[in-house]
């Protein structure tokens, strides 16, 4: 396929949202939990929802350029019952309305609990918008990923494995990015944010490894024989029936070379992995406030040639079709 | 239910790409229109077309064949395309089971595209949307027209009728009589899109002559290894004309 960087840095962008909403929630369910400090509302939830919205808006605005005709794409609602776009396109300004309403809440202070469970928990209205936003978050991630996923020709694609890359990658850069931006205005959670940043990011490895391999081990179950419905083992194109260009020979093509490939994947398989991981653990050691940032910049770089090599690889069944010109 | 469909005979088509330009004239002045091209007499020429043919060789040298390869959207029974558009643009008729899209609904995201494993759909890049062959349903369906006249553009054009065009829900039809008789497939059916065109698969024509077919061995008249004691000149069967 021919990587489009409108979706490249719609899913990677958006990624970076979801993780750090998460991230943002996790340190309410922490302070919750008495396992850090109550943080101050404004400056760090409502911020954070900010910024978090922020790239959920740069991930919409970069969709836009996707599309053939965007001053259509309310139509895209309709179709949610089959199409796993449709869902997306349902799911992601949910997501950013919950997430608008949850750094509203925060900013206007209304932290004080509604009711009580069990006597010890107390339940605030901050609290319910992130649940609600948290599970938007993950309906999120498995709608964007069951787009790729659900093509059930594009071999490198249908596995389960998709929308773990997706979750996975996507709480990464985003728990990765709150450990930077508490770096950068000194937060105290930037051990709590850079641990869970190390942890997905590990996990991140082992799941795209494992695709990795995964792919690679792959065989073409179709060939000629079945493309024309010819059975002889000696056959080849002469000619795809015209000397120019076409949409069948561009968007299904990446038109690089297999070195320029391998140079891609050990790029990213560097960018994102250990690298970040190395930087936060320095980070950590010297307490330095900039590191934490190098990491998240560079695993987004990383990130950014994932996502491109996530389509170079994906070999589409009609390129059988167009494998000489003449 | 009906299934329009085409059946495209691979033992007659000749590669001459008839069916392609009458596609072209038809669907850019039609319905289904515009077919934009760009750059069309520049260096890097470009454009949308609904109908391709293809040439393949079969075979090693130098004992092969050349196999002329028409290919166009195949209006699948299971279309992959329809349940992944996100604007219910992509859809099968219901009453005559063609795939179609409809353009004031499309937003161009070119998702169709990707589920299709043929590559029968092409983007209009003027017009934004994506576009695929119609089976001509403008004239298939048109009631005005003279009832041999409502075939496909395609089907009218093949110079040697290489191109069947019918209902293959219909046993009867000549569609489905020559998909039962003569073998008819389709592409790719692993992946159970159970594509409605079919086609006709290349057969060895090939004319078995025997010996006693050349000489005249039955025949009591027969010139051929018999002595005669003078000249008999010509017979009636030599100067038959």
């Amino acid at each position: 396929m021919h990587p489009a960087f409108s979706v490249i840095f719609l899913t990677t962008l958006i990624g970076i949202g979801q993780g750090l909403f998460l991230a943002l929630f996790t340190g309410q369910v922490y302070a919750l939990a008495n396992l850090i400090p109550v943080q101050e509302s404004l400056g760090f939830y409502a911020v954070g929802s900010l910024i978090a919205l922020l790239f959920l808006v740069l991930g919409l605005i970069a969709s836009v350029f996707h599309l053939g005709r965007p001053e259509r794409a309310w139509r895209a609602v309709t179709m949610w019952r089959t199409s796993w776009l449709s869902r997306e396109v349902i799911v992601l300004p949910l997501f950013m309305l919950l997430v608008f309403l949850y750094g509203v809440a925060h900013f206007f202070g209304l932290t004080q609990p509604l009711f009580m469970v069990a006597d010890t928990l107390p339940i605030d209205l901050t609290l319910i918008i992130g649940l609600l936003a948290s599970m938007m978050a993950f309906a999120l991630f498995i709608c964007t990923a069951m787009i790729y996923a659900s093509l059930k020709f594009l071999k490198e694609w249908y596995t389960p494995l998709t929308v773990l890359n997706y979750t996975l990658l996507g709480l990464a850069s985003g728990f990765m990015f709150a450990a930077a931006f508490s770096a950068y205005v000194s937060f105290d959670l930037v051990s709590l944010f850079g641990i869970w940043a190390v942890i997905f990011t590990l996990l991140g490895a082992v799941s795209r490894g494992t695709s990795l391999a995964r792919n690679r081990a792959l065989r073409d179950k179709y060939g000629l024989t079945t493309a024309i419905g010819v059975r002889h083992p000696n056959m080849k194109q002469l000619s795809q029936g015209f000397m120019g260009g076409a949409f069948n020979t561009r968007e299904f093509f990446h038109g690089r070379t297999a070195g320029a490939l391998r140079l891609i994947r050990w790029f990213f398989l560097l960018a994102v992995f250990p690298i970040p991981v190395v930087l936060i653990a320095t980070a950590y050691a010297l307490e330095s406030p900039s590191l934490p940032i190098a990491a998240f910049a560079l695993q987004y770089l990383g990130l950014i040639a994932e996502r491109w090599y996530f389509f170079a690889e994906a070999k589409h069944p009609q390129n059988i079709y167009y494998q000489s010109m003449a | 239910m009906t299934q329009l469909a085409l059946v495209i005979d691979l033992n007659v088509c000749v590669g001459c790409h008839a069916c392609v330009t009458s596609c072209k004239e038809w669907n850019s002045s039609g319905w289904a229109g515009p077919m934009p091209d760009e750059n069309p007499y520049g260096a890097d020429p470009s454009g949308v077309f609904f109908n391709r043919v293809q040439t393949y060789e079969v075979g090693c040298f130098p004992h092969t064949e050349t196999v002329h390869f028409p290919k166009s959207c195949l209006h699948c029974e299971d279309p992959p395309c329809v349940p992944v558009c996100p604007t219910g643009a992509s859809y099968k008729r219901a009453d005559n089971g063609i795939v179609l899209v409809d353009y004031d609904k499309c937003i161009g995201c070119k998702y169709c595209s990707w589920a299709c494993p043929y590559g029968a759909r092409e983007i209009d890049a003027q017009n934004k949307v994506m576009k695929k062959c119609t089976l001509c349903v403008d004239r298939v369906t048109d009631e005005s027209l003279p009832e041999a006249e409502r075939k496909p553009a395609c089907v009218l054009a093949c110079p040697t009728s290489a191109r069947i065009f019918g209902d293959i829900h219909d046993p009867n039809s000549v569609a489905s009589v020559a998909i039962r008789e003569q073998g008819g497939y389709q592409l790719q059916p692993e992946w159970g899109t159970q594509p409605a065109n079919h086609y006709l698969p290349r057969r060895r024509s090939q004319m078995q002559i025997h010996e006693d077919e050349l000489i005249r061995a039955d025949n009591p008249l027969r010139k051929e290894e018999v002595e005669m004691p003078i000249e008999q000149g010509d017979t009636l069967d030599d100067v038959a004309w």
